[in-house]
């Protein structure tokens, strides 16, 4: 009873240390690392985005902004909460390949990415954009502007 | 606590904490293994099992290369049905909904059996089964399209596509399909360790060959009726806006004529495969198969060609006498190439293949869906990739272009028929030809972009304006046709 007790810690050690083990190199490579860069590399690890990232690539805005620069929140802590929410919905999508196809933009997405052509562009727009630019009828910058950031899409 | 129940309880903790770290591995292998899959996808889109050339025309083997292609090539055997195309069974008579196709039709073959279409599947099969084959004489050139024809051509040709084009064209249609099943398909010997083919007979549909290069996959154009036809109108001097390859072409020296394998870009090939046959054309039998493109694509302009050219036994150019009126009369085939042409969706570089056969995504996978068919029934791959608005609306925009264009070409053919109707009363009442001539010429021009637009197989989607446009002038010249006839009577 004594041997079966000493050999208790051992054993959950193991057993952690093989979960921890095989996690932690699934991680590795799954390029998890990658995602906590600003590389806009990292949002086609999985191929899904090779085409916005071509057409971002060949869009008027490549020189001036990446993927994370429109899509994500700037403040820290709303950026990691929609990190996570992408990152959950994108990662359950791709490995059950339940996706809409093509993709489409979430209107969550859509307000981040809307406050964010306003944040570098309102000196431009103040005249233009009147009252909430993010409410549900209000008209997005990307109505009219859709070659923005992605231009030729093939 | 008994101090018996503690290390019992112990071990059921120890069994569950080993139950949770087995599910935990479970899963995480799972993703490991997913995440390496994925990855071997996207490094190997395909894997060569098989070697395939340029006389393997039977698609089951380059299957075996290309199964996700060849798995979706083989869904075009479903029946599939739009509003205005197709059917769920053997496809209707097209004079069950347009009535007036009877009349426009008189003394020619297709006023016996013309039915929808039907999937690329079918290609073969309806050809050898229409009464239009089976009742009437028709030239081998029909196969030209039909069916998986270059190594044919280059057999009967002694290694000359061309030659064997021209030889083929002129037999007939059942000593043209005896000469293509004979040719068969040099199919790979499974397991054997050096390249191995066998011959084995039979006529396919046009299969992967007909638009891939065996060697490299890539897209390639091999009818010689569509080498010619480009070539034709690449000489000519019709701009062509929407084909960047060919004004490129225009621009240099000219010494080397236009060729679509070498000149075209990569997007341009994506409709030219498609412009191989669908397309106007003159099939036979009085000379060889060719396409009309010499003055340009757009109705006028085949037209124009039409008129000026004349068969090797001097006559003008024609299709068939009018049984009712006499007239010499144009038969339009389906122009989409043409139509497609003087649409926005051209102008932009939408190719066919981007709304007939749209990108799809298989696992880490690009793949263009060789299912081809309708876009309408594949909005979101077809449209929404340009047009990210809800598919009810999509399909509205769909509805209304067609819908008015049926409309209007309803009251086209009741124009036409007025005016063959005219021209009946005028004969009756002792009018010539000669007198008639004005008449006659008129129902020629009406006649043909009638048909123009109804041979289309779109209804009007692949170029709206353009299509209208066709109409109101078939319109205008049916009336003024009509008025003639009537005048023609009262002398």
């Amino acid at each position: 009873m004594t041997r079966v007790r000493s050999a208790l810690p051992l054993v959950v050690v193991i057993l952690i240390g093989t979960l921890a083990g095989v996690g932690a190199y699934t991680f590795k490579y799954g390029e998890g690392l990658s995602y906590f860069s600003t590389d806009p590399r990292a949002c086609k690890n999985c191929h899904v985005m090779n085409d916005q990232y071509a057409s971002w690539s060949r869009g008027p805005h490549h020189a001036a902004a990446r993927c994370i620069d429109c899509h994500l929140p700037h403040e820290f802590i709303p950026k990691y909460i929609a990190k996570a929410d992408n990152g959950y919905r994108h990662s359950k999508g791709f490995t059950f390949m339940d996706f809409h196809d093509p993709i489409m933009i979430k209107p969550s997405n859509a307000r981040t990415l809307q406050a964010n052509c306003v944040r570098c562009h309102a000196d431009f727009v103040h005249d233009i954009v009147r009252g909430s630019t993010t409410r549900e009828d209000a008209v997005l910058c990307v109505h009219c502007h859709r070659g923005a950031g992605h231009g030729a899409r093939r | 606590m008994s101090p018996e129940t503690a290390p019992k309880r112990r071990t059921w903790m120890l069994i569950a904490l080993g139950a949770v770290v087995a599910a935990g591995v479970f899963l995480v292998t799972g993703l490991l293994t997913s995440i390496f899959e994925r990855k071997q996808e996207a490094k190997n889109p395909y894997v060569r099992l098989v070697e395939v050339n340029d006389e393997t025309t039977d698609p089951a083997a380059w299957g075996v290369n290309w199964s996700r292609q060849y798995d979706d090539y083989r869904r075009t055997a479903e029946p599939t049905k739009t509003r205005f195309g197709g059917s769920e069974t053997l496809p209707a008579e097209k004079a069950t909904e347009f009535p007036w196709l009877t009349r426009m039709f008189a003394g020619y073959a297709f006023a016996i059996d013309y039915r929808d279409r039907r999937g690329h599947a079918y290609m073969l099969q309806d050809q050898e089964q229409t009464r239009r084959v089976t009742e009437r004489p028709q030239p081998g050139s029909c196969l030209q399209c039909h069916t998986s024809v270059i190594p044919t051509y280059r057999r009967l040709g002694n290694g000359d596509v061309f030659k064997g084009f021209e030889t083929l064209g002129a037999m007939s249609y059942q000593a043209a399909h005896a000469e293509v099943v004979k040719t068969g398909s040099s199919n790979p010997v499974a397991g054997s360790g050096s390249p191995k083919f066998d011959r084995k007979d039979g006529a396919h549909p046009v299969s992967c060959v007909d638009c891939h290069d065996p060697r490299s996959m890539e897209l390639r154009v091999t009818r010689p009726g569509f080498i010619r036809g480009i070539q034709a109108l690449a000489s000519g001097s019709s701009p062509t806006p929407h084909l960047e390859s060919i004004e490129r072409w225009r621009r240099g020296s000219k010494t080397v004529p236009y060729d679509p394998n070498v000149d075209a870009s990569r997007q341009e090939m994506r409709s030219f495969v498609c412009g191989q046959c669908h397309v106007e054309y003159y099939c036979g039998p009085k000379t060889t198969l060719f396409y009309p493109w010499n003055n340009g694509l757009r109705v006028e302009q085949i037209e124009s060609y039409y008129d000026q050219y004349k068969f090797p036994d001097g006559h003008r150019f024609y299709d068939w006498k009018h049984a009712e009126t006499g007239t010499e009369v144009l038969k339009a085939q389906h122009p989409e190439f043409e139509t497609w042409s003087q649409g926005v969706h051209a102008r932009s570089g939408v190719a066919c293949a981007d709304c007939h056969m749209p990108y799809k995504r298989d696992g880490a996978m690009k793949v263009s869906d060789h299912w081809v068919r309708s876009p309408a029934l594949n909005i979101a791959r077809a449209c929404q990739a340009c047009h990210p608005y809800a598919e009810t609306e999509l399909q509205a925009r769909i509805d209304t272009i067609q819908s008015r264009t049926h409309e209007l070409l309803n009251r086209a053919a009741k124009a036409l028929t007025d005016l063959m109707d005219a021209v009946a009363a005028a004969k009756k009442g002792g009018a010539t030809d000669a007198t008639l001539a004005d008449a006659l010429a008129l129902h020629r021009k009406a006649q043909w972009r009638v048909d123009f637009v109804a041979a289309e197989n779109s209804m009007g989607f692949h170029a709206p304006q353009e299509t209208a446009r066709v109409l109101a002038e078939a319109i205008d010249y049916a009336r003024q046709g009509e008025i003639k006839a009537r005048q023609a009577a009262k002398k």
